[in-house]
């Protein structure tokens, strides 16, 4: 076995450990090749059938190409797909007195509440007790600290101070009411690894991965893709898979870095993860 | 819709760096430099990306510090203002020959289970030693855990080597010590290298302080590190984790921890024993159908029968399958605040298997910061303690022993649904190995179980009746019997006083004796249920660890078993004396009489408990052969059984 074997195989041990371990689980999906990712692991893990629905949760910030993406990914992969927007921060209605938006807002504020609050608000709905996300270690230092089984409280707080024990791919699935567990099968993989998966299985992924021609005339590509208004795309030449890898190897710039809720303050994430962010 | 998102076909890859990556764990004891070590590493190997080191000159200003090369891995604010590592953290790394994963573990004792966590997947390890403080409590510890967990590789690193001026003598003494200490634990390190992690030495290059060391320096120690080899050689341990009917397949899914298996193969599943060939293996999204899986794939198969199989089995082959039993003798570390006490449940969980256990025994306490065994008698493992302890299951468990698998000799105990400890199994007897059955074969008839039990609308099995004399038990069976009989079931008595007119006339009334009485009832129960039928033994088997023989028996067979506990108060028996068996007990005329003479151990976990001196006969009765036909019948059939109003 190779190691994109190896991180293959884990992934979908991990997976099969969720859909025994929980009842109601859901795996969201940002259309990013993480994502997409999860998405062939889950058709593997499970011969064909994804036995959980799928959730976009829409800031209405998304690329049009995403939810073209979207659109065309769902019947291919015959998705049960549940789509989530907050309504009500958008509108500034309900709880909200003004509409929330990066035109008036700042980064961190409109990421917590058109992401993690729609989560909240799609979880207490249809009260799932673990979402499948994509996260990566090597993405941002406070990822590296995480669990494949990674619990959440009836707040979405992530208690990082007092992580359970994980060892022996043994997994923590206690639940207190309100609870929920995030299953990371991706934690193991970096940034290089996804794009060898991608290529390796021809993974149908978005096409603004790929370097095309900006207004200045220069070549860019998305890194790591999030809402329109808070995601630059980087300069880069790469049109193929292969040249996106040789970039990468010698890069020494932060896959986040075009992320802009990433960089507000010091601990940005840490502080938006604690609070359910993914 | 067209796919036209699909990605530009590309070139073959031209990258070789396609081996599993080698997972690097760093341990120590706390404020020895461990997080430094790895900022460092990172830093002169010029693996950090752009800006990062300006960011943590930032935070090490607003905390007041001087640069800190551990904030790289602390990442968390809390981390970084007390400056320890509260929880692990994995990064990737490249060496110029190789990737690999380095994990950094806490080195406080309070986070011992965040460094169990980092450290139980590490292929090697590098320990940390302050050269200025010696050997510490962690030091031990941290020694003591990684031969645990099975990691053999192993550098140590005396760091902190500017403070005693690269010191040749305080560098060979803390080898000599920390040598011997390890030599304790069976572990040897491949070096020891004299490093200053915070001014960079011997980190990516020699340096010039050190001349008299001629070793290499920790990225080439990183290099000389050796791959796991790989497990397809090893007998196959094929672990169930579940069983899908997402259409018309019967899905088995699982993980093979060792070995290989191919198309068309007998697999036989522990510790039940059901066999079955592997008719498909299923996947989804390949070019070209497997027809061999092997050692760390998770994989998907379909068998030939429809076998009864279910998470938590292992499968093997017939040759050199796992042991089995319900006790194993094992080390464990305990991790939670609240101490593990003896005979208290909990669930044991190896591989996928999950099952009710107890500590029986506590035979050692290892004192944590000496490892020199704690005198005197313990009822409980606290925290951060290892011990060498006697597990029981309620069901049997199928295992390994740790030096020959140990991906199936390790296990976890959840208290409360978290885990609390973990532990390895040390001792395994294999069925294949036993001596005494190295030359006897057993004859195989080509009628199978399965097809008895067809034929006969009935599946055998052993209904065990335990408890004092005069508690029922005769009763009961007789009753239970004839009741089996009208309603068409095969079911045959095997009461201890008849067993001791023929096949046991031999034996006497010694605990010996007594112990080797229930053997053979449980033999002769064993063939006859084999052979289909319902077996119902009354017998007052007293002692525990007979029963449990007799249950080991049945279910090393695959036979059902069924311990039922006809519980009767001692002065409740007295009074009913039947036989007048009890006055003559206590006129001193019967020897060794149980209850009175003779200890009787009621049953800890019995699958059925009925209390004759609360219930009339026909309840007991009844209770007795509503739970006998779901034992004997497959589960649709009792369930139609009862809506005809099997009340019996």
């Amino acid at each position: 076995m190779d190691h994109l074997d190896e991180l293959e195989a884990q992934s979908v041990y991990i997976l099969r450990e969720a859909y025994h371990t929980f009842s109601n689980l859901c795996m969201p999906w940002s259309m990013g090749k993480d994502s997409n990712v999860l998405i062939w692991l889950s058709k593997k893990a499970f011969c064909g059938k994804i036995p959980y629905p799928l959730l976009h949760i829409d800031t209405t910030y998304e690329f049009p190409e995403m939810l073209e993406f979207r659109d065309w990914a769902t019947q291919q992969y015959e998705l049960d797909l549940i789509i989530k927007i907050n309504e009500d921060a958008r509108a500034g209605t309900g709880s909200y007195s003004a509409s929330i938006g990066y035109e008036t807002h700042d980064p961190v504020t409109v990421t917590h509440e058109l992401k993690t609050v729609a989560l909240q608000q799609i979880m207490a709905e249809r009260k799932f007790d673990a979402l499948i996300t994509g996260i990566r270690r090597d993405e941002d230092p406070t990822r590296a600290k995480e669990r494949y089984f990674s619990p959440r409280n009836a707040e979405f707080e992530w208690d990082y101070k007092d992580q359970p024990p994980e060892f022996w791919n043994q997994f923590t699935s206690a639940l207190d009411p309100g609870e929920h567990i995030r299953v990371q099968p991706l934690l193991d993989w970096t940034e290089v690894d996804i794009w060898r998966y991608i290529q390796r299985e021809e993974i149908p992924i978005p096409q603004m991965y790929f370097a095309r021609p900006g207004d200045d005339g220069e070549l860019y590509r998305f890194r790591s893709l999030g809402c329109w208004p808070i995601t630059k795309p980087v300069k880069s030449t790469a049109v193929t898979i292969d040249e996106i890898i040789a970039e990468l190897l010698v890069t020494k710039t932060s896959e986040r870095a075009g992320r802009a809720q990433d960089h507000h303050e010091r601990n940005a994430m840490q502080k938006l993860r604690a609070k359910g962010f993914m | 819709m067209s796919a036209p998102l699909s990605p530009p076909t590309a070139a073959l890859s031209t990258n070789s760096l396609e081996v599993p990556k080698l997972r690097i764990v760093i341990v120590g004891h706390v404020d020895h430099g461990k997080s430094t070590l790895i900022g460092r590493l990172f830093h002169d190997t010029d693996s950090l990306p752009d800006g990062k080191v300006d960011q943590i000159r930032k935070a090490c200003e607003a905390e007041g510090m001087e640069f800190e090369y551990a904030f790289l891995l602390d990442a968390l604010l809390e981390e970084q203002a007390q400056n320890i590592t509260i929880d692990t953290t994995q990064l990737p790394f490249r060496t110029a020959s190789r990737e690999c994963v380095i994990i950094d573990a806490p080195g406080h004792k309070e986070f011992l289970k965040n460094m169990i966590t980092g450290a139980a997947s590490a292929d090697a390890a590098i320990l940390l030693i302050d050269a200025h403080e010696g050997i510490q409590e962690q030091s031990k510890r941290h020694a003591y855990l990684l031969s645990l967990l099975g990691i053999k590789q192993i550098v140590v690193a005396v760091n902190k080597m500017d403070l005693v001026d690269f010191d040749q003598n305080v560098f060979e003494t803390v080898r000599k010590n920390y040598t011997e200490f390890l030599g304790k634990l069976g572990v040897k390190p491949a070096f020891f290298i004299p490093i200053s992690a915070k001014h960079g030495h011997n980190i990516t290059a020699a340096s010039d302080q050190t001349l008299w060391f001629k070793g290499p320096t920790i990225l080439s120690a990183l290099d000389r590190f050796e791959l796991p080899a790989p497990q397809i050689g090893k007998p196959l341990r094929f672990m169930l984790q579940d069983i899908y009917r997402f259409d018309e397949r019967r899905i088995l899914a699982g993980r093979i921890e060792t070995g290989s298996l191919t198309v068309g193969d007998e697999l036989v599943f522990w510790p039940e024993r059901k066999r079955s060939r592997v008719k498909s293996i299923e996947s989804w999204g390949v070019k070209q159908a497997q027809l061999t899986v092997s050692a760390g794939e998770s994989i998907a198969i379909t068998l030939e029968e429809q076998i009864f199989v279910e998470r938590g089995q292992i499968a093997g082959r017939a040759a050199d399958g796992p042991a089995e039993g319900r006790e194993i003798v094992t080390s464990l570390f305990w991790l939670q605040n609240d101490p593990i006490a003896i005979n208290v449940p909990f669930t044991l969980k190896l591989g996928t298997q999950s099952v009710e256990a107890r500590i029986t025994e506590i035979s050692r306490v290892l004192d944590s910061s000496t490892l020199d065994p704690l005198t005197g008698t313990r009822t409980e493992i606290r925290k951060n303690e290892v011990a060498d302890v006697r597990i029981r299951t309620r069901r049997a468990l199928a295992f390994d022993r740790h030096d020959v698998i140990n991906e199936t000799a390790r296990f976890v105990i959840f208290t409360d649904k978290r885990i609390g400890g973990g532990g390895i199994i040390r001792e395994a007897v294999y069925a294949h190995q036993e001596e005494s059955g190295a030359n006897l074969t057993w004859t195989v008839s080509p009628v199978t179980r399965e097809a008895r039990a067809e034929q006969l609308g009935q599946r055998g099995g052993v209904i065990w009746l335990t408890g004092l004399s005069g508690s029922g038990k005769s009763t009961l069976a007789t009753g239970l019997d004839g009741q089996l009989h009208r309603r068409g079931l095969n079911s045959y008595i095997l009461d201890g006083d008849n067993l001791r007119h023929g096949l046991c006339s031999n034996l006497g009334f010694s605990d010996e004796d007594r112990s080797e009485n229930i053997r053979r009832a449980g033999e002769a129960a064993r063939l006859m249920a084999d052979a289909g039928l319902i077996v119902i033994c009354s017998l007052i088997s007293p002692f525990q660890a007979d029963r449990d023989r007799v249950r080991e028996i049945c279910h090393r067979d695959g036979i059902p078993f069924a311990e039922v506990y006809v519980n009767a108060p001692l002065e409740v028996c007295e009074a009913r004396d039947p036989r007048g068996l009890y006055k003559k007990a206590r006129a001193g005329e019967v020897a060794q009489f149980t209850g009175v003479t003779s200890p009787y151990e009621a049953p800890a976990q019995p699958e059925l408990e009925i209390r004759t001196g609360e219930m009339t006969l026909e309840e007991s009765l009844a209770t007795l052969s509503q739970f006998a036909i779901s034992f004997a019948l497959p589960v649709k059939a009792a369930a139609q059984e009862f809506q005809k109003g099997a009340g019996i």
